[in-house]
Order: structure tokens, then C-alpha cells, then sequence
């Protein structure tokens, strides 16, 4: 008797995953992974857990036995919880019963629009440097990531001119993330306008991740597209708890638009993740209603670490915009001759210091790193020391 | 509070260069602030926070309620300052509600405290009467929290 034929796994496989490339900070992350003495400005989220109130309502609910499904929709209390803060911080008012999905983090919330609205070929416009799952997610829903690079010059802030050249006639959605991760960057008012005009113009619709907005700083106050005339309509809000609330590992997050697009959203995500975990609402109705007490003194001590990370770099002789929102800064470390990869690894070899080659978020960062400075000041100003000693090294 | 008092707090061991860049000021200017507040009594001091267990001293703290007869002329404040004198005495508060004076005191052990309460503290006049309260394990102390799990999982480099 023969053995039977074995499997060929790859075969398998999706084609449309094989177009996914592994993401950069992954080869990077197994490099850190083994080491015990490295310092690491390579995360992507606060260093303090989560406020202990926010903690505390998710272990009251577990001992009131609050374990079960939600409403596909999210807790209607949260919804409602969530539209009074959307309305006082975004102007923009939506239905709590037809307007609000709460999904698990901005990540699911961004997959359930673009599978919500992308048919194979259609074109998605996204900045570059971004964050790492947006390429992929698009191509996974089938769409054609179109991304557009934004410049040092500019301090990463996105011209309308830029993305009005991509524009064609197979474009249907932009996304925008700002303040942005990885550079930090914000959008002035003058081009966001000119970009919310651009959506109304060439019927685009606008997914905008407001994950960072409120981290901001010098006083700056937030200015999201929805605002713009004829951009409620044509707008997907996502927002959620991971970055202002240091909520990130409850992975909660919320999509408001108009009531279409969630009726869309809400049926694949009944289908595949029916709702988001009880306990996570539970503490994010807590969170919202601590609101500013809660993140408000992370931000102001995020600011002042900003500073301090800002000035160091400059003096040390990286070339470093003071960022305006966000918690990550994004020096180019060209005076030292290396790519951003090179000087990642080699900082990290001869330091113990791990930051993120800027190429993981695009290769218009390749001369950059990504440094977040959501990190102990105690570490920071050791991770500042010795990057200060290698620069001086490479670049005399 | 001012911010510069409250980076102290939290970390006393930062420089006036590194609070400087922080505060967006310039290192002369903390540094003078700093050495003022300490001239004017606004800073008293620096000193490690230290978790007592895991140094192994087998030495005892306690807090003693103490009730006293107020003096004319001095109220709480003669007897207070003069307790306050012993090298034993951590703490000593005023306090409202059924007892006077909180004394914080650290002996080698429960004798040596026993021995300072019966010999020092009750023998002077105006106590009234003392209740002593041994401090038995630390959950939190100076705003550290004891023996709290380090955060597992976070990992070293995220998106």
C-alpha cells in the first residue's frame, strides 16, 4: 500500500496573502526579543499601565459576573457614553443606536471599513510613513493601497497637492492618521481643509484614524476632517482607548458614520467577531467617564519628555522636527551615514538601545527612526546618553 | 505644585539639565530655584525609598496614638517639637479626631520601642495616655508600591 500523497501547505495559502509582505518590525522585534538588558524606545504604547479606576471597573464587573455577549452593536451605555465624547471633542454629533460599532481596537475597526466598502481594483490613498497594518489590511480587502509619501521638509505633514496627483478615477478612500505614528506629525488646518475639499470634490470617502488626538501639545487644539463641510457624510471616525486611556492589550475602539456605512461594518463584524469583550467595554464606560482627569496628566508628562528627547536629538546632531502630537519622534540619522535599519541594529548591538528602523512604516522613512518617548525618563535620559556617544562616533 | 517640586517627588536624583529640557527652562535657572527652595525650608531633603523587607533588618515600626493635656501658651506645639527631637521619632503629626499626636517610631524590635514609649513618651507630664500599633507587613510606601509583579508581557518593540 502507498503512503498518501503529502500536502503541500503553501499551496494552500491565500494568493492574496502572499502580495502581504512580513512587516519590518516583526525581523526587528525577533532581534530585541532575546535580549534582558536592552533599553526600549521600539514600543508602540504608553509605559504606565492602565489608571487604576479604568482597572478597577473591568475587575467590578468580572465579580458582578459581567461575562457575557454584548449587543453586536457594543453596550449601548458605552455608545451612548461614546457619542457625548466624539460630539465634545470632534464637534460632530452621531445616533448612538445607528451611528456608533464598537470593535475590538481601531485596527478591526479600520478592516471592517475598508472590507465594508472596497470591490477588487478600487484604490485606497493613505500617508506615508504610517502605521504598519494599513497597506496590508487594504490589500487583504482587496483593494489597491495607493500610498503617498510625505516629506522631512514638511515635517511629515501631508500636502493636498500630494495626494490630489493620486487621485484617479479608481480612488475611493483616503485615510488619514494624524497626529501620526510613526513620525508624530500633525496636519495644518489650512491643508486639511484643502484635502476635505479634494473628498467632497472627487466623491471620496474619509477613514480617519483619531487614535492620537488627544495627545497633543504646545496647546494645540485637535481639528478632525469630519468638521468640514460636506465630510460627515463621507467620513468613517475611528477612535478608541489604547493610546490616551493606556488602554492598548483591552484592544477597544469605536467607528462612528453615517448609518449605511455601520449597517455595513456591523454585519461582518456580527459575523467574525460578534463584539467586542464585555470587561473592556465595561472599563472603557470608566474611562470616558474619568475623560481628560484620566490622560491629562500622561500627556502633560509625555510633553515634557517630548522636549526633552527633541533637544537631545538636535544637539547630539540628528536632525529632529519638534512633532506636535502622538508620543513617537522620528529623527533622520543620515549625519551618521547609515540607513535608519543600519543605525537601528548597530545602536542596538553596540548599546542595548532599541529603536525602529523607519523603513517598517514605509520606505520614505529609510533614513529615519522611530524613537517612542512614552518611556521612563530614567531610561530616556540613558537611551539619550549613549545614542548621543554612538552619533558622535559615526559621524565624526 | 510646582513642577519642578513635583519631577523632584516623583524622581530626586534627576539634574537641573534634565528637568531644565523637560520644563523647557534653562539649567541655571532650576538650578537656582532648586538650591532656593532648599535654602527656604521647601525642600528638606533627599532620600532613597527603600523596601525594608528585602533589606533583611529585622527592625519595627510603629505608629503611637498619643493624647495630651494641651499647654498654656504652647498648645500641642512644645511637647510635639520636643518629641520630635528623638532620632527614634520618623514622623510626628498633629492630628484631629479622638487622639492628639500620631508618632511614627523605629526600634530594633518590639522592645527597644516598647522600651522608648514606657521610658520617654509616657513619662512626661502632659501624655494623657498612648495606644501603640506595630506596623506588621508594607503594601505601599512614599507612593512605591511593594513587591507589585513587574509588568509581564509588554513587549520591547511594538507598532
Amino acid at each position: 500500500m502507498s503512503l498518501p500523497k503529502k500536502m503541500n501547505l503553501e499551496e494552500k495559502l491565500s494568493t492574496q496573502l502572499a502580495g502581504v509582505p512580513r512587516s519590518g518590525i516583526r525581523d526587528f522585534f525577533e532581534l530585541v526579543i532575546g535580549r534582558s538588558d536592552v533599553i526600549s524606545l521600539g514600543v508602540g504604547e504608553p509605559d504606565k499601565p492602565t489608571p487604576w479606576p479604568i482597572r478597577e471597573a473591568a475587575i467590578r464587573s468580572l465579580e458582578k459576573g459581567q461575562t457575557s455577549y454584548t449587543s453586536n452593536l457594543g453596550l449601548e451605555s458605552l455608545r451612548i457614553g461614546i457619542s457625548g465624547y466624539v460630539e465634545k471633542h470632534f464637534f460632530t454629533t452621531y445616533d448612538p443606536k445607528t451611528e456608533i460599532l464598537v470593535t475590538v481596537g481601531v485596527s478591526e475597526g479600520l478592516d471592517l471599513a475598508f472590507r465594508a466598502v472596497l470591490n477588487p481594483g478600487d484604490e485606497v490613498i493613505f500617508h506615508q510613513p504610517c502605521y504598519v497594518s494599513y497597506g496590508p489590511s487594504i490589500t487583504l480587502a482587496y483593494g489597491v493601497p495607493v500610498p503617498v509619501n510625505t516629506r522631512l521638509e514638511d515635517n511629515f505633514a501631508l500636502r493636498a497637492s500630494d495626494v490630489e496627483k493620486a487621485i484617479t478615477p479608481k480612488s475611493k478612500v483616503l485615510v488619514l492618521n494624524f497626529p501620526t505614528n510613526p513620525t508624530g506629525a500633525i496636519e495644518p488646518t489650512e491643508e486639511l481643509e484643502k484635502i476635505a475639499a479634494l473628498c467632497v470634490k472627487h466623491d471620496l470617502l474619509c477613514f480617519t484614524d483619531e487614535i492620537y488626538s488627544e495627545l497633543l501639545y504646545d496647546g494645540r487644539q485637535h481639528k478632525c476632517i469630519v468638521e468640514y463641510p460636506g465630510m460627515r457624510e463621507r467620513t468613517v471616525l475611528l477612535h478608541g482607548f489604547s493610546k490616551a486611556f493606556a488602554m492598548t492589550g483591552w484592544r477597544l475602539g469605536y467607528a462612528c458614520a453615517p448609518p449605511l456605512l455601520i449597517a455595513a461594518m456591523m454585519k461582518i463584524h456580527q459575523y467574525s467577531m460578534l463584539c467586542a469583550p464585555i470587561m473592556s467595554q465595561m472599563a472603557a464606560i470608566e474611562a470616558l467617564h474619568l475623560g481628560e482627569e484620566a490622560y491629562e496628566p500622561m500627556r502633560q508628562s509625555y510633553e515634557e519628555r517630548r522636549n526633552f528627547v527633541v533637544k537631545r536629538l538636535n544637539e547630539m546632531g540628528l536632525q529632529c522636527f519638534n512633532p506636535g502630537g502622538a508620543f513617537y519622534v522620528f529623527p533622520d540619522v543620515s549625519a551618521t551615514r547609515m540607513t535608519g535599519r543600519e543605525f537601528a541594529l548597530k545602536l542596538l548591538e553596540e548599546h542595548c538601545v532599541a529603536v525602529v528602523p523607519g523603513d517598517a512604516f514605509g520606505p520614505s522613512g529609510n533614513t529615519c527612526v522611530r524613537c517612542c518617548y512614552a518611556t521612563a525618563p530614567e531610561l530616556l535620559v540613558k537611551a539619550m546618553d549613549a545614542m548621543e556617544i554612538f552619533v558622535k562616533k559615526y559621524s565624526a | 505644585m510646582e513642577r519642578i517640586l513635583e519631577l523632584l517627588r516623583e524622581n530626586a536624583r534627576l539634574s537641573a539639565g534634565d528637568i531644565a529640557m523637560r520644563i523647557g527652562s534653562s539649567e541655571e535657572d532650576v538650578a537656582k530655584r532648586i538650591a532656593e527652595m532648599e535654602k527656604e525650608g521647601v525642600i528638606l531633603g533627599y532620600h532613597a525609598v527603600t523596601d525594608r523587607e528585602k533589606i533583611g533588618t529585622s527592625g519595627v515600626t510603629a505608629f503611637i496614638e498619643v493624647r495630651i493635656t494641651p499647654e498654656s501658651g504652647g498648645g500641642f506645639d512644645r511637647f510635639a517639637r520636643r518629641v520630635s527631637q528623638y532620632e527614634q521619632v520618623r514622623g510626628c503629626y498633629l492630628m484631629s479626631g479622638s487622639y492628639d499626636l500620631a508618632v511614627v517610631v523605629e526600634g530594633k524590635d518590639l522592645y527597644d520601642v516598647a522600651r522608648f514609649v514606657a521610658e520617654k513618651l509616657s513619662t512626661l507630664d502632659v501624655v494623657l495616655s498612648t495606644a501603640t500599633h506595630f506596623q506588621l507587613r508594607t503594601y505601599k510606601h512614599d507612593g512605591f508600591i511593594i513587591n507589585s509583579a513587574p509588568s509581564e508581557g509588554m513587549l520591547p518593540v511594538s507598532p
